[in-house]
């Protein structure tokens, strides 16, 4: 499918290349920055504040709105639901994308990236749950990788080695649901260490668990944000297939959110009642606490049941939106927020301009690199060639 | 083959089991050397004269500091460890005028730094120092989150070999047989090293000499499951910058259950998504028979159908036939019956 040339040629200097073009130079001023002065040359970093908004951000919000890879993928096929197979192969790609960005936003926040494959080649930190996560990362990076492959393939014209990974279909979705459960709950496994930084209201034994099962409702929640927002720029690539099931699977998504949003709400009122910290709740970050359990968990809750049983279409794509900007909520509140909040307010730290900048020069390699591949492989279509031959 | 290499990995994330002895942090039985050291400090001895400051910048060959070390005007305002200041020491308001207390890394029990560092970079020793080891490091910074008592300190500006520093409690000097640099100078014995049942010893005696000087509790003996630096104070701890809410058990302690949830999922999981796999498959292949059945049914139905239909047709078209037939002899009497007429009439007319 030569999309590219059958297009009519439209000018470069649209407003989403001149924006990207802008991002992408400022990110490569910053990058430079940073490998010749040091992260004291462009984080807000400190002594006090060692993560900032590159672990808050790029890896703890990217890992988790990166989980529609295996969500999707779990529910297509072990789950056996075929509805949500036209949703599988932009799930992979936007989570290998993803942890592939991860992986690339860590080369900036690490001292020496290099180094980066020493904990698992050169001497392990087994007792590390930061082990743990660069472990599973590393393999599911693999993992997606592979799953990801046959789209290439396909592109690329090799049926042969396509139809042998196709096979391997059901083995890599069991693998990467494994390593997603893993490293999905060790990253907030991580904060676990630190009972006496992070504010009572988020710290909890139960950190792992909250991750993995906020990661769900992200994961699912990006889903159906993030093919509302290819729909509009991508629909001439999406066949058939794709779009009749598209509907479904907003539906099907939609309300399997709406019950683990839900799930997850009374799981952190477990905690909270385990620990017994009811008494913070009227204080300030309690109120912070409230607007992040009552607007981004049981709103949304509430919004995607509504909208699946009028078959709301447009209000479960807000309550998906509203869900992906509760996972940031969360994720900065452990990260930031709420991280050292014993320090007093002139040693809290609050992100640079390079930070920022970087971040945004993140997600938009993303961008850049998602609308590449969408264009040019079988993502949102089916290959002729290997029409009902999954 | 993939799966195999795959879950042994995974299984060393998580077994503690298979690690080197001397990596122990992790277990939750670690027991302390027998013989660790370490230094009792007294809050009512410290006269806040910055001397340790200046010894440990000597022997650790550390940058010189923005003011001379004889300048007390830096007491005014609160200080912490950095890259380039492994101890520093505070003043706080008491209740019988200013309480100094030296801070410098505690050299835990059970250090949260080493439990928490991917690459081993931190090590216990049996002497009770916490050394880390630089050409490992990766500069996560991992240990500076877990430390609770916020000591590890990161060179920010360095682009190639960022390092994070900290007390060594003079590990290369211990090893010589020379007492901490802080330790030595120290003109008040504010600083005692030793074995560290000693000075547990000597702290509860001073306890029990001057009840009035003293509050009866060893800071460091319990907290973050024991450190090898001691205090003990007239001040409220919390007073003079160290946390009272910090509990006693150690960083391993505190995410044991995390390690240990690994290798079940690991083990479990497969099982359980694979049963639920394996059900969903089974529905399919019912769903699929029965739909296969239904159009047999639906077949046959339809095969006897039609034959009764052509059954129906064919009678029909019999009697349509028989019918026919009878029309056609029918005709073929009355054409029979009027020919006769006609000849009778002709014969009439005949004769
Ligand atoms: S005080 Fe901090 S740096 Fe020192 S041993 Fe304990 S955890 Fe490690
Ligand atoms: S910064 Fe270095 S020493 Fe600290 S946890 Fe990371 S790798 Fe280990």
């Amino acid at each position: 499918m030569s999309v590219d040339n059958a297009a009519p040629k439209k000018s470069f200097f649209t407003p989403f290349n001149l924006i990207a073009t802008m991002i992408l130079i400022a990110g490569v001023v910053v990058s430079v920055m940073r490998f010749t002065g040091g992260l004291g040359a462009v984080t807000n970093l400190d002594q006090n504040n060692p993560w900032g908004i590159w672990i808050g951000f790029d890896l703890l919000c990217g890992v988790a709105l990166a989980a529609g890879g295996y969500t999707t993928s779990a529910a297509c096929y072990i789950f056996g639901l075929k509805k949500f197979h036209a949703g599988v192969r932009p799930a992979i790609l936007t989570a290998f994308l993803g942890y592939a960005l991860v992986v690339f936003a860590l080369g900036y926040d690490v001292g020496r990236p290099w180094r980066l494959p020493y904990p698992i080649f050169v001497q392990q930190g087994t007792t590390s749950l930061l082990f743990e996560v660069g472990l599973c990362v590393m393999l599911y990076l693999t993992v997606l990788f592979i799953e990801f492959s046959p789209a290439a393939l396909e592109w690329l014209g090799m049926r042969k080695i396509r139809n042998i990974v196709v096979k391997m279909t059901l083995a890599l979705t069991i693998f990467g649901v494994v390593l997603s459960t893993l490293h999905q709950s060790s990253l907030g496994a991580l904060f676990t260490i630190a009972p006496s930084k992070l504010h009572p209201l988020w710290y909890s034994q139960y950190l792992p668990l909250f991750f993995f099962v906020s990661s769900i409702c992200a994961g699912m929640s990006m889903v159906i944000f993030e093919g509302t927002l290819s729909h509009k720029p991508m629909h001439h690539l999406m066949d058939a297939e794709y779009l009749d099931n598209h509907d479904g699977l907003i539906l099907g998504f939609g309300k399997a959110t709406s019950i683990v949003l839900f799930g997850y709400f009374a799981i952190k009122v477990i905690g909270l009642a385990y620990d017994n910290n009811w008494h913070y709740l009227t204080t300030g970050y309690g109120a912070w606490f409230m607007v992040e359990m009552l607007g981004f968990v049981a709103l949304p809750s509430f919004l995607y049941a509504i909208g699946v049983r009028d078959r709301n279409i447009t209000l479960i794509k807000w309550a998906a939106g509203l869900t992906v900007l509760g996972i940031v909520v969360n994720r900065f509140n452990i990260s930031m927020v709420a991280f050292n909040y014993h320090l007093p307010a002139a040693l809290r730290y609050f992100p640079s301009w390079g930070e920022i900048t970087i971040s945004l020069f993140v997600v938009t390699i993303g961008v850049v690199v998602f609308r590449f591949i969408t264009t040019r492989m079988p993502i949102f279509f089916e290959h002729p060639d290997y029409k009902d031959e999954h | 083959m993939l799966r195999r290499t795959f879950l042994g990995l995974l299984g060393a994330a998580g077994a503690s089991a298979a690690l080197p002895k001397s990596a122990k942090a992790g277990g939750h039985e670690f027991q302390p050397h027998p013989d660790t050291h370490g230094v009792l400090f007294d809050a009512t001895r410290c006269i806040g004269c910055r001397r340790c400051e200046k010894a440990c910048n000597e022997v650790n060959d550390l940058p010189a500091p923005d003011k001379p070390f004889d300048d007390l005007s830096v007491l005014e305002q609160e200080r912490r460890t950095t890259e380039k200041a492994y101890t520093v020491v505070n003043k706080y308001a008491g209740k019988g005028g200013p309480v100094f207390r030296k801070t410098q890394c505690n050299h835990c029990l059970e250090p949260a730094c080493a439990s928490a560092c991917f690459v081993r970079a931190f090590k216990k020793l049996p002497n009770g120092a916490v050394v880390y080891d630089a050409s490992v490091c990766v500069g996560c910074r991992y240990c500076m989150v877990a430390c609770p008592f916020g000591i590890p300190a990161y060179e920010y500006d360095e682009p190639i070999t960022p390092r994070v520093m900290k007390c060594t409690m003079c590990a290369p000097r211990l090893a010589e047989g020379k007492l901490p640099g802080c330790v030595e100078i120290c003109p008040k014995e504010a600083l005692v090293y030793g074995p560290r049942e000693e000075l547990i010893k000597v702290a509860r005696e001073r306890i029990r000499r001057f009840p009035e000087r003293y509050l009866d509790h060893v800071y460091g003996e319990k907290e973050m499951g024991g450190t090898s630096w001691l205090y003990i104070s007239g001040e409220p701890f919390s007073n003079i910058g160290l946390r009272e809410d910090l509990g006693t058990k150690s960083a391993p302690e505190l995410t044991a259950g995390a390690l240990a949830a690994v290798p079940m999922v690991v083990g479990l999981w497969p099982v359980v998504l694979g049963g639920i796999w394996a059900v969903t498959q089974r529905n399919a292949k019912i769903a699929n028979q029965e739909r296969v059945m239904a159009v047999k049914d639906a077949l046959t139905k339809a095969g006897s159908e039609a034959e009764k239909k052509l059954a129906d047709e064919l009678s029909k078209a019999e009697v349509a036939n028989k019918r026919r037939i009878e029309v056609e002899v029918k005709k073929a009497v009355e054409e029979a019956l009027s020919a006769k007429d006609d000849d009778a009439e002709n014969n009439e007319e005949e004769s």
